[in-house]
């Protein structure tokens, strides 16, 4: 894939129109981390990834891992934007018998490579990805996108490791450091402390990205030149519920969807 | 009868099978030298990943590299990777149907002197309970390695629950289907169905009830999921009595599976034999097991309970 700045600019407007309307139509769904992932994901599959969104299991595809599985709306939008599928399964979107779970599930969705969302099992999924694609002498390349209150879970950490251990240069991991979980914020809930040194500690080559709802920023992190034999991590700051005025910095929408109203005051402001 | 423990005949499958299948690999958490899988390292040094004591992230690894078309055999003791990995086994492997093959070793109590925190009785019951889990558990050295090859010839996940302690080794080889029970010892009074170790001891048994007069069959129920409901469904309509035998807890193990299968189908006598309710504890694994009523003598008399 390859896109210009502007027309992935466009690209992730539509995919947080998508956002809204599928949680919209849902009723429920994660709209606030939804919203503030889309960059980076967008980003990953359009300027970095190498897939054929009519081949969806072409073996020697990159692979993608949604470690933070609640933003699926996200994950479907790209998807969907790219042509894996047709727009109009948003309308299944967490209803039964609709291949839109709550969250991703791959045997579900073309083009979702890992089942995930239950936090904290993603990155280690990714991890024997890029060992086993290694071990099968492939150049395959495997990108994770996880959440910051995703890293109090003990499990990331071990995987974290094996990733250095395995020096695991195909290996992209990104944080998506909106500050915010249901509790309230990360601070609050559980502090994460320095989490670029303890990335960096981990031996990651780590790219710190103060604006992470920036393509620009974003996209010169993901094609900074990987370091051999270390794995890499972007820690990127983003902003929860980006792009909806009503929902940017806000606790409570981490999961709930808008009503009506909101859902037209939000793709007004989704116009441009 | 020579002896062999199911976790070493494992190691040595595991490797013969890696000779002849390039695409299986093993992975382990810090264990290979006590899980056999370190038979499979010499043989494919290449081949053997070790995760490290982490058993969320080797069974999240494991779950990743089969979704790239690999085989994985993971493997740890019981305790940790049916129990501690639990939901990453769940959520990581079995919700998307992941070609993992789950081979846990020092399951049950004849773990011996670990003791209680080391001896898993509830893994049966765990990986049963997840759906499209296949659970097997041999019965012997040789059962264990056409087990680990009819594992890798099916595609999704598989349990498969081995023993630390050296036990007999049958001398007639008996056919190996996923899901087919083996009628060992053919009887009119009573239907032992055991799984593991407890196939051995349940033979030793019924040759000590044969002395008395009674007649007891014993099948070797080696896959507890799919269980095979028209084999236990005929033994128990024809011997009208049926007693299950393992070495695990009598909640949710083979004696569950047995009794779903026929409740509410077939009328008879009922008993479970297995750890009544209780943590392991430390001891010679044939004196834990002695502890537990887990021995032939001991479930000899069980069984005439029933009759």
């Amino acid at each position: 894939m390859n896109m210009n700045t502007a027309q992935l600019q466009g690209f992730c407007t539509a995919v947080r129109r998508d956002i809204i309307n599928m949680t919209a139509n849902a009723g429920s769904g994660h709209p606030g981390g939804s919203l503030s992932a889309v960059e980076l994901v967008s980003a990953i599959f359009c300027t970095q990834m190498r897939i054929d969104p009519k081949n969806p299991r072409d073996p020697d595809r990159d692979r993608f891992v949604l470690s933070k599985g609640h933003a699926a709306p996200c994950y479907y939008g790209v998807l969907a934007e790219l042509g894996f599928f047709d727009r109009a399964e948003f309308e299944s979107f967490r209803q039964l018998h609709g291949i839109l779970q709550g969250h991703p599930d791959m045997k579900k969705v073309p083009g979702v490579d890992a089942s995930t969302g239950s936090l904290g099992q993603g990155v280690s999924i990714a991890v024997g990805m890029a060992l086993a694609a290694r071990h099968m002498g492939k150049d395959t390349r495997v990108f994770t996108v996880l959440g910051d209150g995703e890293c109090q879970e003990g499990q990331v950490w071990e995987a974290f490791m094996a990733a250095n251990h395995y020096k695991l240069d195909n290996l992209t991991v990104v944080v998506d450091n909106n500050g915010l979980q249901i509790d309230g914020s990360n601070d609050e809930v559980m502090g994460l402390g320095d989490l670029a040194g303890k990335l960096r500690a981990f031996g990651f080559q780590t790219i710190e990205v103060s604006d992470g709802n920036d393509l620009e920023q974003v996209l010169s992190a993901l094609s900074a030149p990987a370091q051999p034999g270390r794995p890499k991590a972007i820690l990127a700051h983003t902003c929860k519920g980006k792009g909806v005025s009503f929902m940017e910095g806000q606790v409570g929408w981490h999961g709930k969807a808008p009503s009506e109203d909101q859902r037209r005051q939000a793709l007004q402001e989704l116009e441009g | 009868m020579s002896e062999k423990a199911t976790r070493a005949a494992y190691g040595e499958a595991l490797a013969e099978l890696g000779a002849v299948n390039s695409k299986v690999v093993a992975l382990d958490a810090d264990l290979a030298h006590a899980t056999m899988t370190v038979t499979f390292k010499n043989a494919f040094p290449d081949r053997h990943f070790n995760a490290g004591i982490a058993e969320a992230n080797m069974t999240g690894m494991a779950a990743g590299m089969a979704a790239m078309g690999l085989i994985p055999f993971c493997s740890t003791f019981a305790m940790f990777g049916a129990g501690r990995a639990y939901e990453q086994v769940r959520n990581s492997i079995a919700y998307p149907r992941l070609n993992v093959k789950l081979a846990m070793t020092h399951a049950g109590v004849s773990v011996g002197e670990d003791g209680g925190s080391h001896q898993c009785v509830e893994d049966l019951a765990l990986m049963r309970a997840i759906p499209g889990m296949t659970v097997i558990c041999p019965a012997d050295a040789s059962e264990t390695r056409r087990a680990v090859f009819a594992a890798a010839e099916m595609d999704g996940p598989v349990y498969l629950r081995l023993a630390r302690l050296a036990s007999p080794v049958f001398e007639e080889e008996q056919p190996f289907e996923i899901g087919r029970a083996n009628v060992l010892r053919e009887g009119a009074d009573v239907a032992v169905f055991a799984t593991g170790l407890m196939v051995s001891e349940s033979l030793a048994a019924a040759k000590l009830l044969e002395e008395r007069g009674v007649s007891a069959a014993v099948i070797n129920v080696h896959t507890i999921k799919p269980i095979d409901a028209q084999r236990v469904t005929e033994y128990a309509q024809k011997c009208g009595r049926v007693v299950t035998v393992e070495e695990h807890s009598v909640i949710g193990g083979l004696g569950d599976a047995v009794a779903e299968v026929l409740m509410g189908k077939v009328s008879c006598a009922f008993k479970k034999i297995g750890v009544q309710d209780r943590f392991g504890q430390s001891g010679k694994a044939k004196e834990v097991l002695r502890e537990y009523g887990l021995t032939a003598p001991q479930i000899a008399e069980s069984i005439r309970e029933v009759l």
